[in-house]
C-alpha cells in the first residue's frame, strides 16, 4: 500500500515535470510533435475517406442485390443454355421465389425518323415485374400472356420516353427494335442506383417479353438469369441448392455455369477496400516513423542539456527508474499531444473531403484508435533510448559537468 | 555492533583504473564521527577530497575498506540502496547551489521529498518551514534567478535539511560567494550545528575550515587529524 502510494506520487510528479519541460521549450516541442501530428492526420484522413467512399459503393451494391443470385450459363457441348422448362425447374426449388431470365436483343431502336443506336433492349418475364413492383409508373407491366404468346409489346425507360415522346403519351405508340414493330404498353423508372445497378441488374431502355427476344434471336435457350430467393432464405444454402439442380440439368458436366451472389461481390469489394486502406495507412505510418525519429532526436538533445539536473536529482535520491520514467513520460506526452491534435485535424479534413466527394462521413473509431495508439507507441519506443541514457548517467560525472 | 555506529570509515581505499596505471585516490582512510559533530575536511585540489566526499555522500563506493552510516554498511550497497540512503541520510550542499532554474524556491526545496515519496501537502509544509528557518519566508515563490547568490545558497541549505538527514555534506559552500555573504552562510552552518545537526564541510580554504570544531587534513589521499579549534 505504501509502495503504491509512493509510485502514484512519483507518477504525478513525472507528469507535471514532463509538462513543465514541454511548456518551457514551446517552439522546439511544437516542431517535434508536428511530425507525429501530420502522420496521425494522414492516417485518419486516408482511412476515413477511403472507407467512406467504399462504404457508399458497397451500400449501393447491397441495396439492389439483397435476396438474389445471378446465374451465368456458359453451356456444354450438347446444351448451350437453359430452356424455359429448365427455368421452371429452378423456379420450383424450395428456396426460390421466382426466376427472371435476361435475353439481350441487339439492334437499333427507332421511333419514326428518330433513331437511337446506343440503347439496349432486353427480354424479361412477367415475374421480373412482380419482383420489382414499383418499377412501372405508367401503363402496365409485361404479363404471363405476353410470355406465353411472345407478343410484340414493350415497356420503355423514362430516358427513352424523353428521347422519343417528349410531352406526348407514349402508351399505344409503336417503335421499332431491330426492324421489328413493338407496341409501348408501359413506362418505367429505374431506382436511384443509376449506372452501376443497370449494369449488374441488366435493366435496359426497352424491355420486351423474353420469349419474343428468343424468337427474334432464333434461339430457344437462355444464358443468363436472376434467381429471387424466398424471404429469410440463406443465400449460401440457396446457392448450393441451385447449383445441384443446375448440375442435374447439365448432366454433371464441369464448368457449364456460375452462380454468384451480390454478397460475394460485396465481399470482394470489402476486402479490396480493406487492402487499399491498410496500404494507404501503411504509407502514412512512414510519417509517424519520421515523427518518432524527431522525438528521439529532441529527447537526446534534452538529456544532454539537462545532464546537471539529472546528476543533482540523483544526488538528492532519485533512483534510475524515476529518472527514466520522467523522460519517458515527456516523450510519451509529447507524442500523445501530437497524436490527439493530429486526430482532430484528421477528422476535420476527412469530414471536408467526404463532403467534397459527396460520400457519407463515417466516424471511424478504429482509425482514431490506430492513429493515437500508434503515436503513443512511437513516443514510448523512441523515448526509450534517451530515457535510458539519462537514467544511466553517473551522478558524479553529471554534477561535474556543471 | 554495527547497528549502534553513527559514522565510521575504516581503511577505505579508492583506486581508479586509468590507462593501465591505477590512481590511488584514497589510501587507508579511517574516520569516525559522532552525531552533532562539525567537521572540516581540508585539502588542496587533487588531494582526494572530492573522492572522499563522493564516498561519504554515498555517490560512490570504496574499492576496499568498511563504511558504516547509521548502522548500515555502505561499502557493498547497490545503486538503488545508495539512492535511498542519499535521500534519507545525506543533505548535499554544492559550491554553486545547483538549484533547478525553472522551479521556484519552494519547489526546489521539495525535490528530495518527492523522491522520498512524501505527499504534496506535507512536502509543501516542510519546505516552507525550512525556508523560514533559513530566513527566506518572503522568497518562497521566487525563481532562482530572482535570488541573490547568498539567498540561492540558503535555498540549497534548506533543500539539504528538508529530509532531516543524518549529515549535512557541504562542498565549498562559500566558494562562489563574496566574503560578507560567505560569512553569513558560515554563521548559518554554526547555528545549525548548535541545533545538533551533524555537518561535514569539504574545503581547500583554511579560514573556512577553521569554523569547524574539528579539522582533518587530506593530502595525497591520506588523512590526518588536525586538532581541535575554538569556534
Amino acid at each position: 500500500m505504501h509502495n503504491f502510494g509512493k509510485s502514484f506520487i512519483m507518477f504525478r510528479e513525472s507528469v507535471s515535470m514532463a509538462l513543465d519541460n514541454i511548456r518551457n521549450n514551446k517552439v522546439r516541442s511544437f516542431l517535434t510533435l508536428l511530425g507525429i501530428m501530420i502522420g496521425v492526420m494522414a492516417v485518419i484522413t486516408l482511412i476515413t475517406t477511403v472507407s467512406g467512399v467504399t462504404g457508399s459503393i458497397t451500400s449501393s451494391f447491397s441495396s439492389m442485390g439483397v435476396g438474389t443470385l445471378t446465374v451465368q450459363v456458359s453451356g456444354s457441348d450438347s446444351k448451350s443454355g437453359v430452356t424455359p422448362e429448365d427455368l421452371q425447374v429452378i423456379a420450383n426449388l424450395d428456396s426460390v421465389d421466382g426466376v427472371s431470365p435476361t435475353v439481350n436483343l441487339n439492334g437499333r431502336v427507332s421511333y419514326g425518323k428518330n433513331v437511337q443506336t446506343g440503347k439496349t433492349t432486353s427480354g424479361k418475364n412477367a415475374y421480373y415485374f412482380t419482383a420489382n413492383p414499383d418499377m412501372i409508373v405508367q401503363g402496365r407491366a409485361l404479363n404471363f400472356t405476353d410470355d406465353d404468346n411472345s407478343t410484340y409489346v414493350c415497356v420503355i425507360s423514362q430516358d427513352l420516353v424523353d428521347e422519343f415522346f417528349l410531352g406526348k403519351n407514349p402508351i399505344g405508340e409503336t417503335l421499332y427494335v431491330a426492324g421489328l414493330p413493338f407496341t409501348v404498353v408501359g413506362r418505367y423508372e429505374e431506382d436511384s442506383g443509376g449506372g452501376v445497378s443497370s449494369i449488374f441488374m441488366g435493366s435496359a431502355d426497352v424491355i420486351i417479353p423474353y420469349t419474343t427476344a428468343m424468337k427474334v434471336n432464333n434461339s430457344d435457350e437462355v444464358t443468363s438469369f436472376t434467381v429471387y430467393l424466398k424471404e429469410g432464405v440463406e443465400s449460401d444454402a440457396a446457392q448450393s441448392e441451385i447449383e445441384d439442380a443446375m448440375d442435374k440439368l447439365f448432366d454433371y458436366e464441369e464448368d457449364c455455369f456460375t452462380v454468384s451472389s451480390m454478397e460475394s461481390i460485396e465481399d470482394t469489394m470489402n476486402s479490396m477496400a480493406t487492402m487499399l486502406s491498410s496500404l494507404l495507412a501503411g504509407i502514412a505510418s512512414i510519417a509517424l516513423l519520421v515523427g518518432g525519429i524527431g522525438i528521439m532526436n529532441m529527447m537526446l538533445t534534452t538529456v544532454t542539456e539537462r545532464t546537471t539536473e539529472i546528476g543533482l536529482k540523483k544526488a538528492l535520491g532519485a533512483v534510475p527508474g524515476q529518472i527514466q520514467s520522467q523522460f519517458l513520460m515527456e516523450s510519451f506526452l509529447l507524442s500523445m499531444i501530437g497524436g490527439l491534435t493530429g486526430a482532430v485535424f484528421g477528422l476535420a479534413l476527412s469530414f471536408g473531403l467526404c463532403k467534397l466527394l459527396g460520400t457519407s462521413f463515417v466516424f471511424n473509431g478504429g482509425a482514431i484508435l490506430l492513429g493515437v495508439g500508434f503515436s503513443a507507441v512511437v513516443g514510448i519506443i523512441f523515448g526509450w533510448a534517451p530515457a535510458r541514457k539519462a537514467s544511466k548517467l553517473n551522478p558524479i560525472d553529471a554534477l561535474r559537468a556543471a | 555492533m554495527a547497528e549502534d555506529i553513527f559514522f565510521r570509515m575504516t581503511d577505505i581505499d579508492k583506486i581508479y583504473p586509468l590507462e593501465g596505471e591505477d590512481v590511488h585516490a584514497l589510501k587507508k582512510v579511517s574516520l569516525s564521527l559522532d552525531e552533532g559533530e562539525y567537521l572540516s575536511v581540508l585539502g588542496p585540489s587533487g588531494s582526494g577530497k572530492s573522492t572522499l566526499m563522493n564516498i561519504i555522500g554515498c555517490l560512490d563506493t570504496p574499492t576496499s575498506g568498511e563504511y558504516i552510516l547509521q548502522g548500515r554498511e555502505v561499502e557493498d550497497m547497490d545503486e538503488l540502496e545508495l539512492a535511498e540512503l542519499r535521500n534519507r541520510e545525506i543533505g548535499f550542499i554544492f559550491q554553486n547551489s545547483q538549484l533547478l532554474p525553472r522551479l521556484s524556491a519552494r519547489k526546489n526545496v521539495e525535490l528530495p521529498l518527492i523522491y522520498g515519496g512524501i505527499r504534496p501537502k506535507e512536502r509543501r509544509e516542510r519546505a516552507e518551514a525550512m525556508l523560514e528557518r533559513v530566513g527566506l519566508a518572503d522568497r518562497m515563490d521566487h525563481m532562482p534567478n530572482q535570488l541573490s547568490g547568498g539567498q540561492q545558497q540558503r535555498v540549497a541549505i534548506a533543500r539539504a535539511m528538508v529530509g532531516n538527514p543524518s549529515i549535512l555534506l557541504a562542498d565549498e559552500p562559500t566558494g562562489a560567494l563574496d566574503q560578507k555573504t560567505g560569512a553569513q552562510i558560515m554563521e548559518l552552518f554554526q547555528e545549525l550545528n548548535d541545533e545538533h545537526r551533524t555537518v561535514i564541510m569539504i574545503t581547500h580554504d583554511l579560514k573556512i575550515a577553521s569554523h569547524a570544531r574539528r579539522v582533518v587534513h587530506i593530502i595525497d589521499g591520506e588523512i590526518s587529524e588536525g586538532g581541535l579549534h575554538d569556534a
